[in-house]
């Protein structure tokens, strides 16, 4: 089911009403159903992946946890009779029957990711380099469809399973509350990858209805239509006519269609978590924000910290430190201090699990060289910078330069271009022609190319561009306005006519400049297919 | 405790650690400086810091990583 469909619509209407009215302690018995039955029509099969999931995490959980019970029963019996070695020894065999399970989890879940994501792009290489060496034979490919969601509500559980392994909280009993956690439908398109600890606080609470709860969540889910069928599905004609066409669309061109990509890229993916959070909120149900402006930061590292914050905070929480901080890795450190110094030898076991990391964040996008390539150009960037540190250093105390307004511009368009031009790794249809195009910025610049009859020949006509501007003056002054603030909360202090009228230019904007109509099934949000 | 100030003093030299107590959540320390002072501790006080640790509340001021380190080393 797509978020924007009048099926979307009348679901979360339907489900609003029975919600509210029947006795609290069935909410999220209800939201299990609603959330199974979304799931069912993205495709019935796709129920079995998440359930093997849903049941492989809590039997795995459920044993963890209560081999930390008994772990604690028996120490604080026997604790006093035994010495130090005797607790240390007795500690390190339970904590490696746990680690059975949690690896054992781990594997399968992984692997059902692996086998349904992945296995047709090792495939895809296997074969080429079988032709590479003169081989004749390939490998069929597999025809396994990609369930809907499995990258988002597969790292959700894992966050999951390794929490309850670190004794952060203790396993969730109850499987059907487990299965509403790991299919809550706001976010199994998109996201954002909650942690349990955090959602399960509102999502099994008894909620009533609250006018407000409702009115604000309205608002949001009308501000995420507007983001996604006004302005990213537009812009999603013009982007595809430059990045489908590299042989006619170069040099300025390419420089444009990675601007108006950024502009897509963020409308598309911020209007569908404003879905998500705006539904949920109607709901009583608070999911976390998964953006903070981030076309307003002013480095790499930053602008990570501020886009998908949830998958972020995942790498770095699941893979980056305890990668870091592995035996091997801190045996590294230590070794490479020795051989390079307090410098670079410091800094290299740091670069080291930077690239990891970032490998498997482009990998965790897409099942293709592109996205590797794209995650290894954000490391890649991040190391730089870390590296040119010194230099930063020396500049700005020498120019004194660094809280001026036009430095931070500076640094904020900067670090959209760099992004944007990275980000081009997700369009073009593979790596070299990637670079040849980007290349074409530098070889084949021409600003005269870009005239009018040249951008009306992207596919948007001047009304077109009219409605992609001024949903850019109302994107920027909304981000602007959030700094100080909730939009919304400032809104509702605003007289009643201005209110309405806000409201009724947003309606009457998705209805009538909607890109395709609601419904019309013209484009996924483009985080649905990682 | 000096040691730990020493090797915090190396990362930013410009941070009073003997008060500050919001290193974490007002982004003094970042993820890497995080696992470049654990490198650190676990070289000068033979303490490995666990992945389950990182945390900001152990990590917000030197009094809590150094009682942090502490507990690390007494269970031990």
């Amino acid at each position: 089911m797509l978020f924007a469909s009048y099926g979307f619509i009348l679901f979360i209407g339907l489900l609003f009403i029975v919600y509210y009215s029947i006795p609290k302690k069935y909410q999220w018995q209800l939201l299990l159903g609603a959330s199974y039955l979304f799931y069912y029509f993205s495709g019935p099969e796709n129920l079995l992946y998440i359930s093997f999931t849903t049941l492989s995490t809590y039997a795995a959980a459920v044993k963890i946890s209560d081999m930390h019970r008994v772990q604690s029963q028996y120490l604080a019996s026997h604790g006093d009779g035994m010495s130090r070695e005797e607790k240390k020894a007795y500690k390190a065999s339970v904590k490696s029957g746990q680690r059975r399970w949690l690896l054992a989890c781990l594997i399968l879940n992984f692997g059902v990711l692996a086998i349904t994501k992945y296995s047709n792009f090792a495939i895809a290489n296997i074969n080429w380099a079988l032709g590479a060496l003169g081989s004749g034979t390939r490998v069929s490919f597999l025809q396994l469809a990609l369930p809907m969601g499995i990258s988002f509500y597969t790292f959700k559980t894992m966050s999951y399973i390794i929490d309850v392994y670190r004794g952060k909280y203790p396993a969730e009993r109850n499987p059907f509350k487990l299965a509403l956690f790991t299919s809550f439908f706001p976010q199994l398109v998109q996201g954002p990858i909650s942690r349990f600890d955090n959602l399960s606080r509102t999502l099994f609470e008894q909620h009533s209805f609250d006018s407000r709860n409702v009115s604000r969540g309205l608002q949001r889910i009308l501000w995420g239509f507007f983001k996604k069928v006004v302005l990213a599905d537009r812009m999603l004609v013009a982007v595809n006519t430059i990045i489908r066409n590299p042989d006619t669309y170069q040099g300025a061109f390419v420089f444009i269609g990675m601007l108006f990509y950024a502009y897509q890229l963020y409308a598309d993916f911020t209007g569908g978590i404003d879905i998500t959070i705006g539904t949920a909120e109607v709901l009583g149900i608070k999911v976390e924000e998964n953006f903070k402006r981030p076309y307003f930061s002013k480095s790499t590292a930053e602008y990570w910290r501020r886009w998908h914050i949830t998958m972020g905070t995942w790498f770095k929480d699941y893979l980056f430190y305890p990668l870091s901080v592995s035996g091997p890795m801190l045996k590294f450190s230590k070794y490479s201090r020795q051989k390079l110094g307090d410098g670079l030898g410091k800094r290299l076991p740091v670069y080291v699990s930077t690239i990891i990391v970032w490998f498997t964040t482009g990998l965790w996008h897409g099942a293709s060289w592109n996205f590797i390539v794209w995650g290894l150009l954000n490391g890649a960037v991040i190391i730089i910078s870390m590296e040119c540190q010194p230099l930063y250093d020396w500049f700005h105390g020498r120019f004194n330069v660094k809280d001026s307004f036009w430095f931070r511009l500076f640094q904020v368009v900067r670090t959209i271009l760099l992004m944007s031009a990275i980000r081009m790794f997700d369009c073009y249809r593979d790596v070299p022609l990637t670079f040849r195009m980007l290349g074409t910025m530098f070889t084949r610049f021409d600003a005269g190319e870009l005239s009018l009859e040249a951008l009306l020949g992207l596919g948007l006509g001047l009304p077109d561009y009219a409605v992609l501007l001024l949903g850019l003056m109302a994107l920027v002054s909304v981000s602007l306005a959030q700094r100080s603030g909730s939009v919304r909360d400032k809104l509702a202090g605003k007289p009643f006519v201005v209110r309405y009228a806000a409201y009724y230019v947003l309606i009457v904007s998705i209805l009538v400049f909607g890109a395709y109509g609601i419904g019309y099934d013209a484009s996924q949000f483009i985080y649905n297919q990682f | 405790m000096e040691t730990l100030l020493q090797i915090l003093k190396d990362l930013h030299p410009d941070v009073d650690f003997e008060t500050c107590d919001t290193l974490v959540d007002s982004g003094i320390l970042d993820s890497f400086d995080i696992i470049t002072l654990i490198a650190e501790i676990s070289s000068e006080f033979d303490v490995n810091i666990p992945a389950e640790e990182i945390i900001p509340d152990n990590f917000n001021s030197a009094e809590a990583l150094y009682a942090l380190i502490k507990r690390l080393s007494d269970e031990d």
